[in-house]
């Protein structure tokens, strides 16, 4: 049972936010400790672990690239690209944004971000939509809006990214079973990834076809009242 | 052949990680200049040089490390991206080209994984030598730039960059200390041992528990991993690739549901000023239940 300490270590450690880095060491060293091992039999496990994962962390060497790519407005053509979406309803706009986020994602592109492209394009793009469709887009509807448009981010980014073959987390599933003594190629993983990937985007799919049926159902449209008011002057 | 391109590939790595460290070093406005350099520069050595000193050094270095982390010495300095106008400019001169590049490396990566036997990994090395080159001839941008820009990107990750590589050592210790078998013996009383279909929801839900307690995946896929998923899953015959590809997407389900994951949760509804701060959270519920069972599902069908 004294065993599970580093499991302990590792909730409360990450509940008070410490420093993750130390957390995680000091974890995988108590565990050590109680297990029997000795500090040196310690430091060994975890420096050997840590120089045959290497791998993991190959993404470094993209890093100058793109940082040269996004000091030429790598991102800024993005925020162009999404600016010229023409999509007539709240839900399809955010359709059509978490589409992007997600295969952007799986092709390792890190074009999204809450602060980069929800905030200052695509909430101003589905309340956009909104006020087109309806006389008055009240304030829960926009409480709501807001709440679909940062999860739209959320969607992409969480299940797009594994299907990309030298993602993160495809390297830290390598990874971990690999020191658990299973053995798995990443591009498998990546494979296995496409599945959940699918399934989200036609759940999110679902989810915003459901909000433009609310905000139809609770607004009163302006092509109605249009009609109305060209139909109260015909009887005139 | 693969294990040399690798290593070579580690080397490169390691190189990147070594300019950070001399550009922390050379930034007089850095404000913890002498630890940042150190980590960077430790994590150069282990990349470089790792393989052929003793694991124990390697590991002292890491703990070292942790105390830099720990007391808040490893943070980002005053490297500048280019002004905003001039990315403006840019993107405006060189169009939807730009994209070429970035696309290059996944290419490459897939590509290589797909056809050859070197796989993804050297694909993604090779990818991205080839983007930096043609990201180079393109933007015609000087090429101090390769480090100027590589060094601004790393210390803005930071030292959250060598947290998979920590956790999957963690995953190691746990193994020698054998967390594994006692959290294995105290699930198999709730838990039938040898019901394939509890075992995947145990994995699953527990996956998505942990995440949701701890707001991180990764860390919950380290431990959940050697507790349930070893002795309840990939013991039946799993695929162990589509065990675990699922098990992590069923930890992200986790993620959408809980304060704790801030960054993506919380901090996203202040930064859209929504009234109730845990709007995002509320609207991600539904599906992320959904898609949880959906995993079970999965899992159950797909690996077995």
């Amino acid at each position: 049972m004294l065993k599970l300490i580093g499991v302990l270590i590792i909730l409360i450690g990450f509940i008070l936010k410490l420093d993750t880095i130390a957390v995680v060491l000091i974890a995988g060293i108590v565990t050590g400790l109680v297990g029997g091992l000795d500090f040196t039999e310690i430091l060994s496990t975890l420096g050997s672990a840590f120089i045959k994962t290497r791998y993991m962390s190959l993404f470094l060497v993209t890093l100058p690239v793109i940082g040269i790519l996004e000091r030429y407005g790598l991102r800024e053509r993005a925020a162009d690209l999404i600016k010229n979406i023409k999509a007539v309803t709240t839900g399809k706009v955010l359709i059509i944004y978490t589409l992007i986020r997600e295969l952007a994602a799986a092709f390792s592109l890190r074009l999204g971000g809450h602060v980069q492209f929800i905030r200052p394009l695509i909430f101003p793009m589905a309340q956009g939509a909104a006020e087109v469709n309806y006389e008055k887009v009240g304030e829960n509807e926009i409480e709501e809006i807001k709440g679909y448009a940062a999860a739209s981010e959320n969607y992409g980014n969480f299940f797009g990214q594994n299907v990309f073959v030298a993602s993160g987390g495809v390297l830290l599933i390598v990874g971990t079973l690999g020191e658990l003594g299973i053995e798995v190629a990443p591009l498998a993983v990546a494979k296995a990834s496409i599945p959940a990937a699918i399934c989200a985007f036609i759940y999110s799919t679902i989810q915003y076809y459901l909000l433009d049926k609310k905000l139809s159902k609770r607004l009163d449209s302006k092509k109605v009242n249009y009609k109305k008011e060209t139909a109260n002057e015909g009887v005139k | 052949m693969k294990a040399i391109l690798l290593e070579g590939l580690y080397i490169l790595a390691g190189l990147v990680s070594l300019f950070t460290a001399i550009m922390a070093f050379k930034d007089d406005k850095h404000p913890t200049k002498i630890g940042t350099t150190l980590f960077w520069g430790l994590l150069a050595f282990i990349f470089i040089l790792g393989k052929y000193i003793p694991a124990t050094v390697v590991g002292a270095m890491l703990v070292i490390m942790g105390f830099l982390t720990a007391f808040k010495q490893v943070r980002f300095g005053s490297l500048k991206n280019s002004d905003e106008s001039f990315r403006k400019e840019k993107s405006k001169e060189i169009g939807n080209k730009i994209f070429i590049p970035a696309l290059t490396i996944a290419v490459f990566a897939f590509g290589i994984a797909q056809f050859t036997n070197l796989g993804g990994l050297v694909g993604l090395g090779f990818g991205a030598i080839a983007a930096t080159i043609l990201a180079l001839t393109m933007t015609k941008a000087e090429g101090k730039y390769v480090v100027h820009d590589g060094s601004r990107l790393l210390q803005h990750v930071g030292s959250a960059s060598i947290l998979p590589q920590l956790l999957a050592a963690l995953g190691a210790l746990f193994n020698a200390a054998g967390v594994g078998q006692v959290i294995s013996q105290g699930i198999s009383g709730v838990i039938p041992q040898d019901n394939i279909l509890a075992g995947v929801a145990a994995y699953c839900v527990g996956m998505a528990l942990f995440t949701m307690i701890m707001g991180n995946a990764f860390a919950a896929f380290a431990v959940i991993t050697a507790g349930i998923g070893l002795p309840f899953v990939f013991s039946q015959g799993a695929n162990p690739a589509i065990a675990g590809a699922l098990a992590l997407t069923a930890g992200y389900c986790g993620t959408l549901m809980t304060p704790m994951a801030a960054n993506f949760n919380i901090v996203p509804a202040a930064i859209l000023e929504t009234k109730n701060k845990n709007r995002v959270i509320i609207t991600q519920i539904p599906l992320g239940i959904t898609l949880l069972l959906t995993h079970i599902v999965l899992m159950y069908v797909l690996a077995f």
